[in-house]
C-alpha cells in the first residue's frame, strides 16, 4: 500500500513537473524588480544613510523609533483614513445609490441607452491621469483666479476662501477631488454586479408590495455582496497608497494638513536625503497596507462560508 | 445592457400583471424628477472638462479680462502652442506611446506563460504563489523605489524608459496572472487531453490551443495595461528626471507652478493631456467595460 501511494504522488508530481519552466520567468522577474528590492528597502531603514555614496551609518530600529515620536507621521497615518472616507466610504455609498437608480429606477422608465451615457459620464474622471486631473482641479481651486472663487465673487462673496492653501480648507477639497476622481469605479462595477441578479427575485418582492428602499436592502445589497468586497479591498489599498493627487494639489500642505505616508516616504528620500527614514515609512505603509487587505479578506472569506452554511 | 436584453424575452411571454406594471413603469412625473437629478450630478462631473476646454483657448489678455467663467471671446491657440513647444510635447507623447504599449504587450505575455504554468501545469504551492502576487500587486511603490532606483543606476539605466517599461511590465503582470490563472483553472480538462492525444507538446498546446480561447481576455488585459501604465505618476516621476525621457503626466506636472504657464497654458495642457486616453478609452469602451467586471466576479 506504501509503494501504491508513494508512486501515486510520484506520478502525480511528474504532472508538473515539466510546467516549471513556464514560472521561471515570470519569478525571476518578480524577485528582481518587486522581491529583492523590498528587502533593501527594509535593510536601508536600518540605517541613517543620506543616499547615493555617502556612508550609511547603522541605527538599527533606530528609525522607527524616531517614528513613533514624530508627530507629522502620526498626522499622515491620521489623514490616510479621511482619504478612505473620501476614496472608499463615500464612493460606495453614492455609488451603490446611483448604480441602483440607473439600473431599477432609470434603465427601466427610460431604457439602457440613457442609463449607459449616465454611467459613462460618471465614470470619466476614472480615465484620466490623476496628475492631470489633480492639476486641473489646482487651478479650479486657486484663491486668485480659480474658477469657483471667481464664481463665489460673482455671486457677491467678499471674502472667497482659499481651497487649497488654508489649514482647515485644504483636506476637505482634497477629499472633494479625490470622490470626483473616484466616484465612477463603484457605479460601473455595482451595476455590472445587479446585472447578476435575477430580475424574477424583484418581480417577486415587488408583487409582495415591497418599496425600492426594501427591495434594495432585502435583495440588492445581500446579492452583490462579492462585488462590495472588490470594491472595498481595491479602493482601500488604493486610498492607503495615494500619492500623484496630494503631490499636484497640496504637497502634503499647508502645514502639513493633506501629508499622506506615501509623500512623506517620498519626501524624506528625494527631498530631505533621509533614505533611511523614508525606507522605515514605506516598510511601515507595506505592513498597514498588508494588515488591512489581510483583514478585508477574512472578513469576505467568513461571509462566504456563512453564506454557504445558509444554503 | 446584457440584462435589458435577458429581461425582454420574459417580459414578453409573462402575461397581463407583468405587462401592466410595465405600463405603469412609463407613467407619472417622479421619473422625470430622478432623471434630472441623475443628469445634474452628470453636469457637475462634467463641469472641470467643461471649465478647462472654455479656457484652453483663450488668450491671455482675454483670460484675465473677463476671467476663468466666460466664454472665450475668439479661439486662441497660443496657450496650445505654448505648452506644445516649451514641454516638447511630441517627444512625450512618443515616451508615453512607448512605455505603455511595450508594457501592455510584454505583460500581457509574462501574464500567460506564468499563469499557464499556475492555471494549467497545476503547480504544487499554486495557491501561495498566486498570493505572493496580489500581494506584490497591492505594496506601495514607495516600499521599492529607492533600491529600483539605485540598481537602475547600477546597470546603466537610470533616466532610462526601460527601467521603466520593464518595472511595469512586472507590476501589471502581478494582476495579469491573478486574472489569467483563474480563468485557467476552469479550463475544459478534455480539450486539453485531446490535443495532447494529438501530440501538441505543452509550448503547442499554450500556442494553438490555450491562448486562441484566451484572446479576448488578454485583449482586455492590453487595454487595462495601457491604460493604468498611461496614468502612472510616482515611478515615472522619480526614474525619469529629464526632458526627453520624461511621459506626458509628468511633463504637464512640472509645468506646475511656472511662471510662465498662464491658466490657457495650463488648461492647453490638460486637454492634450487628457485627449489620448480619452481617445483610447472611446475606441476600447466595450472591451472595457467587460473588462472591469472580469476581475471583479470570482
Amino acid at each position: 500500500m506504501a509503494s501504491t501511494q508513494l508512486s501515486a504522488t510520484r506520478r502525480r508530481r511528474a504532472t508538473w513537473v515539466p510546467y516549471l519552466p513556464y514560472l521561471i520567468p515570470g519569478v525571476i522577474a518578480f524577485v528582481l524588480v518587486i522581491g529583492y528590492p523590498l528587502v533593501m528597502n527594509i535593510y536601508y531603514s536600518l540605517f541613517k544613510w543620506k543616499g547615493g555614496l555617502a556612508p550609511m551609518r547603522w541605527y538599527g530600529l533606530g528609525n522607527y523609533a524616531d517614528l513613533m515620536a514624530d508627530e507629522a507621521f502620526w498626522t499622515s497615518f491620521r489623514n490616510s483614513i479621511s482619504m478612505v472616507v473620501a476614496m472608499v466610504i463615500v464612493p460606495a455609498l453614492v455609488g451603490l445609490v446611483l448604480a441602483a437608480v440607473l439600473f431599477d429606477y432609470l434603465g427601466r422608465r427610460f431604457g439602457p441607452k440613457v442609463a449607459s451615457v449616465l454611467r459613462a459620464t460618471y465614470y470619466l474622471p476614472q480615465i484620466l491621469p490623476v496628475a492631470v486631473a489633480g492639476v486641473v482641479w489646482n487651478w479650479i481651486l486657486n484663491a486668485q483666479d480659480g474658477a469657483v472663487n471667481v464664481l463665489l465673487t460673482n455671486l457677491g462673496v467678499a471674502d472667497p476662501p482659499d481651497w487649497l492653501g488654508s489649514p482647515q480648507l485644504a483636506m476637505p477639497s482634497v477629499m472633494l477631488v479625490l470622490i470626483w476622481v473616484q466616484i465612477g469605479y463603484p457605479v460601473v462595477i455595482f451595476m455590472a454586479a445587479l446585472q447578476r441578479v435575477d430580475p424574477e427575485l424583484y418581480e417577486a418582492a415587488e408583487l409582495d408590495g415591497a418599496g425600492w428602499w426594501a427591495r434594495l436592502r432585502a435583495i440588492t445589497l445581500p446579492q452583490i455582496k462579492p462585488e462590495t468586497f472588490v470594491v472595498a479591498l481595491t479602493c482601500t489599498v488604493a486610498a492607503l497608497k495615494v500619492f500623484a493627487p496630494v503631490y499636484v494639489l497640496t504637497r502634503g500642505g499647508p502645514e502639513g494638513t493633506t501629508l499622506v505616508p506615501s509623500y512623506y516616504s517620498f519626501l524624506n528620500f528625494f527631498d530631505k536625503s533621509k533614505v533611511g527614514y523614508g525606507a522605515a515609512i514605506a516598510t511601515v505603509l507595506t505592513i498597514v497596507i498588508i494588515v488591512v487587505a489581510g483583514v478585508i479578506l477574512r472578513f469576505q472569506g467568513r461571509a462566504e462560508r456563512r453564506e454557504q452554511e445558509g444554503r | 445592457m446584457s440584462a435589458a436584453t435577458t429581461a425582454r424575452p420574459a417580459q414578453q411571454s409573462a402575461d397581463v400583471p407583468v405587462r401592466k406594471a410595465d405600463a405603469r413603469l412609463h407613467r407619472g412625473v417622479g421619473r422625470w424628477f430622478v432623471l434630472a437629478l441623475a443628469g445634474l450630478f452628470a453636469l457637475g462631473m462634467l463641469a472641470p472638462f467643461v471649465i478647462m476646454a472654455m479656457n484652453a483657448f483663450k488668450s491671455a489678455a482675454d483670460y484675465s479680462q473677463n476671467g476663468p467663467l466666460s466664454l472665450p471671446t475668439e479661439i486662441y491657440t497660443t496657450g496650445l502652442v505654448n505648452f506644445w513647444t516649451r514641454t516638447n510635447f511630441p517627444v512625450k507623447l512618443f515616451n508615453s506611446i512607448l512605455i505603455s504599449g511595450l508594457v501592455a504587450v510584454f505583460g500581457t505575455l509574462l501574464s500567460l506563460v506564468t499563469a499557464y504554468a499556475i492555471g494549467i501545469g497545476r503547480i504544487k504551492g499554486r495557491v501561495w504563489i498566486v498570493a505572493v502576487f496580489l500581494i506584490a500587486n497591492m505594496l506601495p511603490q514607495e516600499a521599492i523605489i529607492y533600491p529600483l532606483f539605485t540598481m537602475a543606476n547600477a546597470v546603466g539605466l537610470s533616466n532610462s524608459q526601460w527601467s521603466v517599461i520593464i518595472i511595469f511590465t512586472v507590476i501589471q503582470s502581478a494582476f495579469g496572472i491573478y486574472l489569467l490563472s483563474s480563468v485557467m483553472g476552469t479550463f475544459p480538462v478534455e480539450l486539453l487531453e485531446a490535443a495532447a492525444l494529438d501530440g501538441a507538446g505543452r509550448f503547442r498546446i499554450l500556442w494553438s490551443v490555450v491562448y486562441p480561447i484566451l484572446r479576448p481576455t488578454l485583449g482586455v488585459l492590453m487595454v487595462f495595461f495601457f491604460i493604468w501604465t498611461w496614468n502612472e505618476f510616482f515611478i515615472p516621476l522619480v526614474m525619469l528626471t529629464s526632458n526627453d525621457t520624461q511621459t506626458v503626466p509628468i511633463a504637464l506636472a512640472s509645468l506646475q507652478g511656472d511662471r510662465m504657464m498662464d491658466a490657457p497654458t495650463t488648461n492647453a495642457g490638460a486637454l492634450v493631456s487628457l485627449l489620448p486616453a480619452l481617445v483610447f478609452f472611446l475606441i476600447f469602451q466595450r472591451t472595457l467595460t467587460r473588462g472591469v467586471t472580469a476581475g471583479s466576479v470570482k
